[in-house]
């Protein structure tokens, strides 16, 4: 994904009066304001069809009660927010250490013929289907949890909350940990983007200074990358949160709110995949398509925040902290 | 001040963690490859390419109508998405650097962030909706809006490749600007386009979540637009979810069909770039 956007001026018609051009640069305007007007159709259409819900529930009563009861006609959405929270911290957690130690090893510490290898098998990652990584998650995954990981954690780590009950592979800890495979080839391609733009000198400063490899990258070029690298996290949370396929097929589909990771939860998107076609009534629907507009307007916040934290990054900050 | 012994061994363990990260990135990777090449090869017959799904509860039959299903969707999608996001890209490219420009270069890169199930309920507000009823249509819709935005901005990159010097040339040959955006700027980037395109279509053809309630699924063959139409991507989550091993099986084949789909497509558009590049003395 390139950040830097070159900024070349394209050669200008200047005889305004030509209409041929005129039409050629009408035309390509047209479809240039065709962005903008899919933008505001996605954003209107989902207010369009989730207003009557929001209109009679209310918005701070829809994201605020846990019931979600599509006979009687309740709909809260706090357990898949809940659910949504939870495996997308998951996946943070598990995915930002690794991919950031990764982009610092591929940019800092290997030969450059060993990134190309390397690189290679994690693009490859990024391609796969989420729906394959989904058939994988539930016959691969899930047992490996269930036999292995899950009872290993509750002796080692039983006394918590987070690691006790029953242990059926299925919930948000499968959940997350398919996340944070997915987003890991995110944040590794933009973290390395980032560190690419640290400039040589500050690494030559600080190995002239007698630092190791280790303390030139944790004085000198982390806290020069430390917003790109907070960005290229932030993008990998906004795909997390809106990952669909792969969630639903390992999270249990069960809309409560349990404070085991081993427990089987439910997500925003997941909510959406399994409910949305087979919607009864027009309310059923609207509160589908509420959920829906909450995780459009989340993570529209969260790409507008990246966007400005990776382009500060790629830039460099102003001063770097002494 | 820590010795210089204690500095080094901490300098050798964190490259050893940072290096242990490319073991933990290759792993699942290899793991999944090699699961939908030996659990989906076996699933692979005559059938599974040129007969129907076969019913609830009977063994055999294929996912035929699925794979052109597919084909189909993305057909409709390219149709609509294709112009809508290379003309958008030569849009930014050519008259994208005023304030119009710097907003739909924004507005696509935050689009493309957008979960793609949200656009499948946006094309089912637009299309299923008014129709009445789930179709090809509805998924050829979402599948475009989602193409859109990566369109646009490698479109707009790849005409800002173009070197000035030809532009210049022809606008001094007296060409008019609009010939010269298309026959010279366009033509020259026209390779690394469709490049984009096979790209873009490789992954429309891998979406799940913005099929499931637009285009919906299908037991039968299906060639009108206005009818729910089988994919290869719902058809895998269906027979994920099932109870049938018979139907894991089939799972794994159409995983493995659609992994050489879309790796087909990436891997002819990569061959592409070569050339082209092999190509331009």
């Amino acid at each position: 994904m390139a950040v830097a956007q070159p900024r070349r001026e394209a050669a200008p018609p200047r005889r305004r009066h030509n209409l041929p051009d005129r039409a050629w640069g009408a035309s390509l305007g047209v479809l240039g304001v065709a962005v903008l007007v899919v933008a505001l159709l996605i954003l209107s259409e989902l207010w369009r069809v989730a207003k009557p819900l929001l209109a009679t529930t209310g918005i701070s009563r829809f994201v605020s009660t846990s019931q979600w009861d599509v006979v009687r006609e309740t709909y809260g959405a706090l357990p898949f927010i809940y659910g949504t929270l939870v495996t997308s911290a998951i996946a943070l957690v598990l995915a930002l250490p690794i991919s950031v130690g990764l982009a610092l090893f591929l940019t800092e510490m290997s030969p450059p013929r060993f990134r190309a290898v390397v690189s290679f098998p994690i693009s490859l990652l990024a391609g796969i289907p989420s729906v394959v990584f989904g058939l994988w998650g539930l016959f691969v995954l899930v047992p490996i949890l269930r036999h292995d990981v899950e009872p290993f954690l509750a002796r080692t780590l039983g006394f918590l909350p987070l690691f006790q009950g029953p242990r059926i592979g299925l919930g948000y800890l499968a959940a997350g940990a398919i996340l944070a495979i997915m987003i890991l080839p995110t944040i590794t391609s933009i973290a390395i983007e980032v560190l690419r733009t640290v400039p040589l000198s500050l690494r030559e400063a600080a190995l002239a200074l007698g630092a190791t490899r280790w303390e030139t990258i944790r004085i000198a070029v982390l806290p020069y990358a430390r917003a790109g690298i907070l960005g290229a996290t932030i993008l990998g949370l906004g795909r997390a949160l809106g990952e669909t396929m792969a969630v639903t097929m390992v999270i249990g589909n069960s809309p409560t709110i349990r404070a085991s990771l081993f427990a089987p939860g439910y997500s925003l998107p997941a909510v959406l995949a399994n409910e949305f076609a087979e919607a009864s009534s027009g309310n059923h629907t609207a509160a589908l398509a509420a959920l829906g507009l909450l995780l459009f307007v989340v993570t529209l916040l969260l790409n507008v925040a990246a966007r400005v934290l990776v382009r500060i990054g790629t830039r460099g900050p102003r001063r770097v902290a002494a | 001040m820590k010795s210089l012994a204690a500095r080094r061994a901490v300098n050798w363990i964190m490259t050893g963690l940072c290096g242990a990260g490319v073991v933990v990135a290759v792993v699942p990777l290899f793991s999944v490859a090699w699961l939908v090449l030996s659990r989906g090869f076996r699933a692979l017959n005559v059938d599974f390419f040129t007969a129907l799904p076969s019913p609830v509860g009977e063994t055999g039959g294929g996912v035929a109508n699925a794979i052109l299903g597919t084909a189909y969707i993305v057909g409709i999608a390219c149709a609509i998405g294709v112009p809508l996001g290379v003309g958008a890209g030569v849009f930014l490219a050519e008259k994208g650097n005023g304030r119009l420009g710097e907003a739909v270069r924004f507005t696509a890169e935050v689009l493309s962030g957008v979960p793609s199930i949200v656009v499948g309920i946006v094309a089912y507000a637009l299309v299923v909706i008014p129709m009445r009823r789930f179709s090809a249509l509805a998924g050829g819709v979402a599948l475009a809006v989602l193409m859109v935005p990566t369109l646009a901005r490698s479109t707009e990159e790849l005409v800002r490749l173009v070197p000035g010097s030809l532009r210049e040339a022809s606008l001094a040959l007296g060409v008019p600007w609009w010939r010269t955006s298309l026959r010279v700027v366009l033509r020259t980037a026209l390779g690394g386009i469709v490049t984009a395109i096979l790209l873009a279509v490789a992954r429309a053809a891998g979406e799940t979540a913005p099929l499931l309630f637009t285009s919906l699924n299908n037991q039968y063959w299906n060639f009108s637009p206005d009818q729910p139409t089988a994919s290869l991507t719902v058809q895998i989550f269906n027979y994920a979810v099932s109870p049938y091993s018979d139907w894991h099986d089939k799972a794994w084949g159409a995983a493995l069909v659609l992994l050489i789909l879309v790796g087909g497509l990436s891997l002819s558009a990569k061959v592409l770039t070569r050339s082209r590049f092999g190509a331009t003395r």
